[in-house]
């Protein structure tokens, strides 16, 4: 190995003046929070919406459910990030196309956004299961209750679903975290984004990515012993989710 | 061979193949052609140095291995030896240096933006409060940021991935110009949909920089016989045939031609082959 470490590049200046390497990606890691948190909360209320809607008695929403997961799922989010971004303006009317490409931070909503809508489809997957492994008697005594059916979901089937999906659902916010890397495609940079621009300007590739790896780490060690903390204080003892 | 052989030519000599890293587009210094085969500039220069290198050796043969690199993988696979030379456009600054080495400098390029016609920007400071776009990580986001606060113009600059992706955004308007080496430009200008829409500013951002063939640092041996070795070939005429072949006539696989006459700057460069990564030191 012919490579020449320098782990003091982070104290260094970075080329673009604002400030040292390491002031660059934490710059990128910002970016990167604002951008999982933002797509987080739109992926569990768009989800959650589309995963009650697959379980209604009604036919039509049961078919907008299944199809709202199939189009999300099926394709990869580096080409869904890519339609919304270049291919959706120009399908547009040539006036609200325009509008599109001149909004300020177009890539940071477009990534939001666009991982939000992504994710949501895997949330509502999971909360269909969730709700589907309740025994068939709760919906039933919650009708024989009185309750209406939307009752029903807000009062007796949603509290016990989310709190047996709770750890599928870390697994899915530790996914947002990581999606929001395909972001730097349309021109959103990132941590990921910053470790290579990193890379090209001083050559210390190891370094740079290193760095951003125990930046990842960091970041998703904070979410997992959050949530965690949230699973026990959201518990139910003599509950299957409770001790 | 009074001394004993050490590096790269020891591990060249031990092997039998000396390995080279090639673009896939890098139009038309290091790209592949329709047979998916890597030709261009550099490359042609690269097989002069593997001739060198042969006789340096007393070889009488010389396996070439191909092996591709993008701007990411470049650096890892030189240091770990799976590349011995890097033959593209990659430009030799003093930050890199310290890195890797670069031999005598094969091409000069300075920091322009295209932009389409209809925009009718004719220079640097038309470009107050529009939205400017260039690829992350290069020399040229940093003296587009430099500019920007200098003459303070207030544009919103947006980094792309690559340049490919950066030239679709002025192509679909989310940009009003791309800021790169004025040569890539000029490659994908003549390899877009319509050529005829875009021009490159006269405007320039920097002095002309340099373009280097990467190679190992501290490997003095093995510079020593690469650095001859394009001397050789560029104080000759043969450079200059070399350089209209890529950039005076049509090129594969379309059979574009980059219409881009050698630079006075490079000329000299070529009469005296210089390795250094100080854009003053190319009058």
């Amino acid at each position: 190995m012919n490579y020449n470490w320098n782990w003091g590049i982070f104290f260094q200046p970075n080329p673009m003046g604002t400030g040292t390497y390491l002031d660059m990606l934490l710059s990128g890691l910002v970016l990167t929070l604002k951008t999982a948190a933002l797509a987080w909360i739109i992926a569990l209320i768009t989800g959650s919406l589309v995963g009650v809607m697959r379980t209604l008695p009604s036919k039509g929403a049961n078919w907008f459910g299944f199809a709202y997961v199939e189009f999300f799922r099926n394709m990869p989010l580096l080409v869904q990030l890519f339609l919304w971004f270049f291919v959706l303006p120009e399908l547009l009317p040539k006036g609200a196309g325009t509008w599109l490409k001149q909004l300020p931070n177009a890539p940071f909503w477009t990534a939001a956004i666009g991982i939000g809508f992504f994710m949501s489809a895997r949330v509502a997957v999971q909360l269909q299961a969730g709700i589907g492994s309740l025994p068939r008697g709760q919906k039933m005594a919650a009708t024989a209750l009185g309750l209406t059916t939307a009752q029903g979901y807000r009062y007796v089937l949603l509290p016990m679903a989310f709190r047996i999906i709770l750890p599928p659902l870390t697994s899915e916010f530790l996914n947002t975290i990581k999606n929001t890397a395909v972001a730097i495609t349309i021109g959103l940079l990132e941590l990921t984004g910053q470790a290579r621009s990193m890379q090209e300007f001083s050559f210390q590739v190891f370094e740079a990515f290193t760095a951003a790896t125990i930046l990842y780490l960091l970041v998703n060690a904070v979410v997992v012993t959050a949530m965690r903390f949230l699973e026990r204080w959201v518990a139910i003892p003599g509950y299957i989710t409770g001790k | 061979m009074a001394q004993e052989l050490t590096g790269t030519l020891k591990n060249i000599k031990d092997t039998g193949a000396i390995t080279l890293g090639f673009r896939d587009s890098s139009i038309p210094f290091s790209y592949l052609d329709d047979n998916q085969k890597p030709v261009g500039f550099a490359m042609d220069i690269c097989y002069k140095i593997v001739d060198a290198v042969t006789k340096e050796l007393k070889l009488d043969k010389l396996e070439v291995k191909l092996n591709p690199v993008t701007s990411a993988t470049r650096i890892p696979l030189m240091a770990n030896g799976t590349i011995d030379l890097e033959c593209g456009s990659t430009t030799n600054n003093a930050e890199r240096q310290k890195q890797v080495a670069f031999t005598n400098t094969h091409f000069l390029t300075a920091s322009r933006y295209v932009f389409k016609k209809s925009s009718g920007l004719k220079s640097i400071d038309d470009l107050k409060g529009k939205t400017v776009v260039s690829t992350a990580g290069t020399t040229n986001i940093k003296q587009l940021t430099e500019a920007n606060v200098a003459k303070g113009l207030g544009a919103n600059i947006i980094p792309a991935k690559d340049h490919a992706e950066a030239f679709l955004m002025v192509e679909t308007d989310r940009a009003v110009a791309f800021v790169m080496d004025d040569i890539l430009l000029a490659s994908l200008v003549a390899g877009s949909k319509s050529p005829g829409d875009y021009e490159i500013s006269k405007d320039a951002f920097s002095k002309p920089e340099p373009y280097g063939i990467m190679l190992r640092k501290d490997d003095a041996a093995f510079k020593k016989v690469v650095d001859a070795a394009t001397a050789a070939l560029y104080t000759s005429g043969e450079a200059q045939k070399i350089y209209d072949k890529w950039f005076t006539q049509k090129i594969p696989p379309k059979g574009l031609n980059l219409n881009t006459p050698i630079s006075a700057e490079l000329k000299n460069e070529f009469a005296k082959p210089l390795d250094s990564p100080n854009p003053d030191d190319y009058k």
